[in-house]
């Protein structure tokens, strides 16, 4: 099985929970003209981690690494559920079923084609695809997100 | 290899009865010429025959930082100044420097003593020898140009700051040999690096002779993978004579002090008895041969441990420990004692912590409280939030077993502490008392 078109590139950024970090994080992803599709932002009382899904995830690791901020790049899954009421609890009742751990996971509603899409973090990705393509979930592919 | 070879190896039973004979001629000299230590004497009931083993020493008064304040500028120099050559002086941040002077003669030795701490760290006449220590009143600049010269290496007496112009001279010149604070020369190997300069492959230093502050093992790891070098420390206060009391040698395993110069002990600040032998102590140091400004027994406030087991380099002086920190750095935390370099030492033992880092000391309540700021990199950042606490809690466990009192790390974005071209402004303390 092809598992890895359905790894979606993923962009975390170190912030210090100071202001205007946040700010300039977008600011130089703007400068380098990418899109932001997806983002969350979790965070401590001491520092916080940005997490983005982006049009050009290269292009967005490097000019933020040119900017001196401390990147790691991972992959998430992107799963497609009805935007109504029910589809994510459903959603996460399979995956507990599965029995599969999530690190995190955050939204990203896409108002073009009404879909709701949720963004997993894995402990085990390969695992997490496998078993959620079985349970007929709509995983979306990488190359959704470099174009909407 | 040695500069005074027959003195560097002399055995321990003559170069203790040399110390008893130079100890004795001292005190009569400073009685004579020194109303301060005539007093002192008096009052202790000193002569030289108070004297009878090096451990009669014990016997002598201290002196301290505060009777060179009382004595400012010249009360405790024993010659007139037809006869003195140079003054250098320590910038005192509070109230007046700390005045020093030389004879000639105290030129000439401190000369050789510099000396033997270059040769010992094997550095040969054919070495070119940057020097960025600063030049003036402070005696690092000085004192090694005046030891290197002797040796009849090259210098290249560049001073401090300036830190691009620093790395270029030592590129066009091809420096074999680097002098400064550690903490400068960490800081030139991350200027050299963003001038796109691979210290490695572009620069031909070889050789590094660090000191004016104290460093930790770690810190000399991390300057030697840097800069492709040997790191040697050394060890010197002007009061004392400035660099030249004590430097490694090529075994890096604690610095040979020049004894037939120097009496060492060690105490506890404390109590001012000896500590035990091997112990961490205050060491206290008496010049034996010094014309314009004997000392006896000054408190140097540098903590260390002494070693007298035999090193395998063939010199057989007393080899002091890197001093861990200073009696006035100690911070005194809830009760507790603690050094800076402790924490330096635990950060670094840490894989991937950058060496930038910073302690902050504060008050809440009644409750002192320690943050160490420490910068973050992508060896330390992790994208799960969960992996992220392991290691924060990983080094503020390894921090409160070590010190005994909780310590609160945190991660802060990189190039966020102030950088230093001297000392590293490694504490700040917020408290009032
Ligand atoms: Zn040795």
């Amino acid at each position: 099985m092809d598992t890895e078109k359905y790894k979606i590139p993923q962009i975390s950024v170190f912030i210090e929970n100071k202001k205007g970090r946040f700010y300039n994080t977008t600011k130089v992803l703007k400068e380098a003209n990418i899109n932001i599709r997806a983002m969350s932002l979790a965070d401590t009382m001491d520092f916080g981690i940005l997490r983005f899904v982006v049009d050009k995830p290269e292009k967005a690791y490097e000019s933020l690494i040119e900017s001196n901020f401390i990147v790691k790049t991972n992959e998430v899954i992107a799963v497609a559920i009805k935007d109504e009421s029910g589809g994510l609890s459903n959603l996460l009742k399979t995956i507990s079923d599965l029995d599969i751990n999530v690190e995190y996971m955050y939204t990203f509603v896409n108002n073009l084609d009404k879909k709701a899409v949720m963004l997993f973090k894995f402990e085990d990705i390969d695992l997490a695809i496998e078993k959620l393509l079985k349970e007929n979930s709509e995983l979306l592919d990488k190359d959704y997100f470099k174009k909407i | 290899m040695f500069w005074e070879k027959e003195k560097e190896t002399m055995d321990r039973k003559s170069l203790e009865n040399l110390q008893v004979g130079l100890l004795r001629e001292k005190i009569e000299y400073a009685y004579n010429n020194i109303p301060f230590y005539k007093r002192k004497f008096d009052e202790y009931g000193i002569t030289k025959k108070s004297i009878k083993t090096i451990e009669d020493i014990r016997k002598l008064p201290f002196t301290t930082k505060i009777d060179f304040r009382d004595n400012y500028p010249f009360g405790l120099l024993a010659r007139p100044m037809k006869e003195i050559v140079r003054i250098h002086s320590s910038s005192g941040t509070t109230g007046k420097p700390t005045v020093v002077a030389y004879t000639k003669k105290d030129i000439k030795i401190w000369a050789d003593l510099v000396a033997r701490i270059a040769k010992a760290a094997g550095v040969t006449d054919e070495d070119i020898v940057q020097i960025a220590f600063g030049y003036g009143l402070f005696t690092g600049g000085f004192g090694l140009h005046y030891g290197l010269e002797n040796i009849g290496a090259a210098i290249i007496p560049a001073s401090s700051g300036n830190t691009k112009r620093q790395i270029m001279l030592m590129q066009d010149y091809g420096a074999t040999v680097l002098v400064c604070t550690p903490s400068y020369a960490l800081y030139m190997a991350e200027v050299a690096q963003n001038m796109g300069i691979n210290p490695k492959k572009d620069l031909k230093l070889r050789i590094g002779m660090f000191g004016a502050e104290p460093w930790s093992e770690q810190l000399r790891k991390k300057i030697e993978e840097s800069l492709n070098i040997k790191a040697y420390d050394n060890y010197g206060l002007s009061e004392i004579i400035g660099p030249g009391v004590a430097g490694e040698c090529e075994a890096q395993n604690g610095m040979h002090v020049a004894e037939d110069h120097f009496i060492v002990e060690v105490i506890n600040p404390e109590t001012e008895e000896p500590v035990k032998p091997g112990e961490y102590g205050e060491i206290v140091v008496t010049t034996i041969t010094k014309e314009a400004l004997p000392v006896f027994r000054y408190r140097t406030r540098d903590i260390t441990k002494l070693d007298y087991s035999t090193c395998k380099c063939g010199r057989t002086s007393v080899r002091m420990h890197k001093p861990i920190g200073r009696t006035d750095d100690m911070l005194i935390i809830r009760g507790v004692n603690v050094f800076p370099s402790q924490i330096e030492e635990i950060l670094f033992n840490i894989e991937g912590v950058s060496p930038h880092y910073q302690i902050i000391v504060d008050r809440k309540g009644a409750l002192d409280t320690v943050t160490v700021l420490v910068e973050a990199n992508a060896n330390l950042f992790f994208d799960e939030m969960k992996k992220q606490k392991l290691l924060l809690d990983k080094i503020n466990d390894e921090l409160k077993t070590t010190l005994g009192i909780d310590v609160d790390v945190k991660l802060v974005e990189p190039n966020t502490i102030e950088r230093s071209e001297g000392k590293a402004k490694r504490i700040i303390d917020k408290r009032k008392f």
